[in-house]
């Protein structure tokens, strides 16, 4: 179970102070799959970051299973069982995309049916990709799927995924969608996707809507998903200005 | 041959050999002859008039590999040494020096190499040359290879040179002339640590026409080191090159870089790309969510970089 307990996370700006996350309360419970959608900038990756470690939050605590992890470092918290999908994958020179898979799964002899499996699961196949680098000859949606699949690799209790959709192809979205389907079915993983995608959304037990650095709504799909499809959840005000002059 | 602890360490350090190679092969140690052997295609002598050898390979031979290693196990040894490869025509041969240096003792010990290649119409040579250096003792160890190739119509090489820590100073020069549809390929792979200086001075010239060269150097310079590249690329008929560097530095260390393509014919096309900087705060930062320690991600991070 993850608990985050007024979590706040703020930066110094011109002399002031600039809140970034805003008291965040949130408990997720074992098993569940949680979609945290909303605008850009509105602090969904930095709340992601900070579950991983990478960002150090400037007041609140995390417990993971109930211990308290928010002095714990990257490394720490990765051995306990927390994983994180980047939205911009860093790209290594040098490390190939078998190399990664393995590393990812800390079995140094992972064979290549389970790197294949990791790979078709994201869309890829196999064979044209376990042994090119990861480095800047990959395309974006390539590097991303990599990613995706490094996180399965990884098979932590907790699976962070940081807009898993971003960049990538409709056939390979489909495939997408259903491998975190199965994921969620088969239950042995809680999971956070961070989505703009309607199709994602669907599947979460949950679906939390984060602005401004705040947790703006949460309900089913069925509550949120019609709400943000007709436009009634606050967005930029110039843009449906323009919108309605249209 | 290859008869202390020491020399077999040595030995499979440079040239990946365990016990007597297979074919014709030199081994060069403390400026002596440790053995030596030619084959029906290969002929190994020694020079007469400097200290060195000449090898000759028969025109058409093909899948054999030839072994010149050179070890020094002496400390205050110093040597300059001339090696002449002669490859046939059609042939298609692996040839693997590279030098070890154990030094215990408190003097320099250091081997100057000149390597000269002669390669005949259609060759293909594959030439690996690794560095390596060993010993507790505060003599430095230090090794100046210098490598020339000429290379005929059609004919073609690929260099791979390797000194991955153990050298405390290089100075590095090559030197490649690449007759017509002649191709180069030329990869570098170097760290320093400590208080190590490395240089590597490096000329391809594409002089007939189709010619081809292409320059891969990765390098990590740690601690003090220093390192100096001189990539230069000339292109005098119609032809392609490209030079690529690429280096990680870390610690107080200092890397230049300076390539130059120079061309003088209008159908030369020639790029070069060179990046200079420390390991990416994000690749770290990955490998870190995947459980590893920063040190663990750090030594990952190089070893495929240097791969
Ligand atoms: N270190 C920082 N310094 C200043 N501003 C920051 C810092 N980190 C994040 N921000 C700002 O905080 C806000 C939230 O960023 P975050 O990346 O978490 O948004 P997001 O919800 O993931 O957005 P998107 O949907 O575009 O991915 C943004 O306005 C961003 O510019
Ligand atoms: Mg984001």
């Amino acid at each position: 179970m993850l608990e985050l307990q007024g979590l706040s996370y703020a930066v110094h700006e011109d002399g002031g102070e600039l809140g970034i996350l805003n008291d965040i309360s949130l408990t997720v419970g074992d098993g569940r799959l949680v979609v945290f959608t909303g605008p850009n900038g509105g602090g969904k990756t930095t709340l992601a970051k900070s579950i991983m470690g990478l960002v150090r939050p400037t007041a609140g605590r995390i417990l993971w299973n109930g211990q308290d992890i928010t002095n714990l470092g990257i490394t720490e918290r990765a051995r306990q069982g927390i994983s994180y999908g980047f939205q911009q994958p860093p790209r290594f020179k040098g490390l190939t995309v078998r190399d990664l898979l393995t590393l990812a799964s800390g079995d140094g002899k992972l064979s290549k049916d389970r790197c294949c499996q990791y790979l078709t699961r994201v869309g890829l196949c196999a064979n044209d990709y376990l042994d090119r680098e990861v480095d800047a000859s990959l395309s974006g949606g390539e590097v991303k799927r990599i990613e995706i699949a490094s996180i399965l690799a990884r098979n932590a209790a907790l699976m962070i995924f940081d807009e898993p959709e971003a960049g990538i192809d409709l056939w390979s979205f489909a495939r997408l969608t259903e491998t975190f389907e199965q994921l969620h079915a088969a239950g042995g993983a809680t999971m956070i996707i961070i989505s703009h995608q309607e199709r994602i959304i669907s599947l979460a037990d949950e679906v939390i809507v984060v602005g401004e650095g705040r947790l703006r709504h949460r309900g089913t799909p069925a509550e949120i998903l019609p709400r943000i499809l007709e436009d009634t959840l606050p967005g930029c005000p110039v843009l449906t200005k323009e919108a309605k002059a249209q | 041959m290859m008869d202390t602890e020491i020399d077999r360490g040595l030995l499979e350090k440079i040239a990946d050999l365990i016990g007597k190679p297979v074919g014709a092969f030199n081994i060069r140690k403390d400026s002596g002859c440790d053995g030596r052997q030619s084959t029906e295609h290969i002929e190994i002598t020694s020079k007469e008039d400097k200290p060195g050898i000449d090898i000759r390979i028969k025109p058409g031979t093909v899948g054999e590999t030839c072994y010149i290693p050179v070890i020094i196990t002496k400390s205050g040894l110093r040597e300059m040494v001339y090696n002449d490869f002669f490859v046939g025509e059609g042939c298609d041969v692996d040839i693997v020096a590279g030098c070890g240096i154990h030094n215990c003792g408190g003097q320099e010990s250091r081997h100057d190499g000149v390597h000269t290649f002669y390669v005949g119409k259609g060759a293909k040579v594959r030439y690996t040359e690794k560095h390596y250096g060993e010993g507790d003792g505060t003599g430095g160890r230090v090794m100046n290879p210098e490598t020339v190739v000429y290379l005929e119509e059609g004919a073609s090489i690929q260099m791979e040179t390797v000194q991955i820590r153990g050298i405390d100073s290089t100075k590095r020069s090559t030197k490649i002339v690449c007759g017509k549809g002649a191709e180069a390929v030329v990869t570098e792979r170097l760290l320093t640590h400590g208080e190590q200086t490395a240089e590597s001075d490096m000329e391809i010239i594409l002089d007939g026409e189709d010619s081809k060269g292409r320059v891969i150097s990765r390098s990590v310079a740690q601690d003090h080191s220093e390192q100096v590249f001189y990539p230069r690329m000339v292109g005098n008929a119609q032809c392609f090159g490209h030079v690529q560097c690429d280096s990680i530095i870390m610690g107080e260390a200092k890397i230049k870089s300076i390539p130059a393509i120079t061309a003088n014919c209008t159908e030369a096309q020639l790029v070069h790309e060179a990046a200079i900087g420390k390991i990416a705060g994000d690749q770290l930062l990955k490998l870190e969510t995947l459980g590893l320690t920063e040190e663990e991600a750090e030594d990952c991070i190089l070893k495929g970089f240097l791969a």
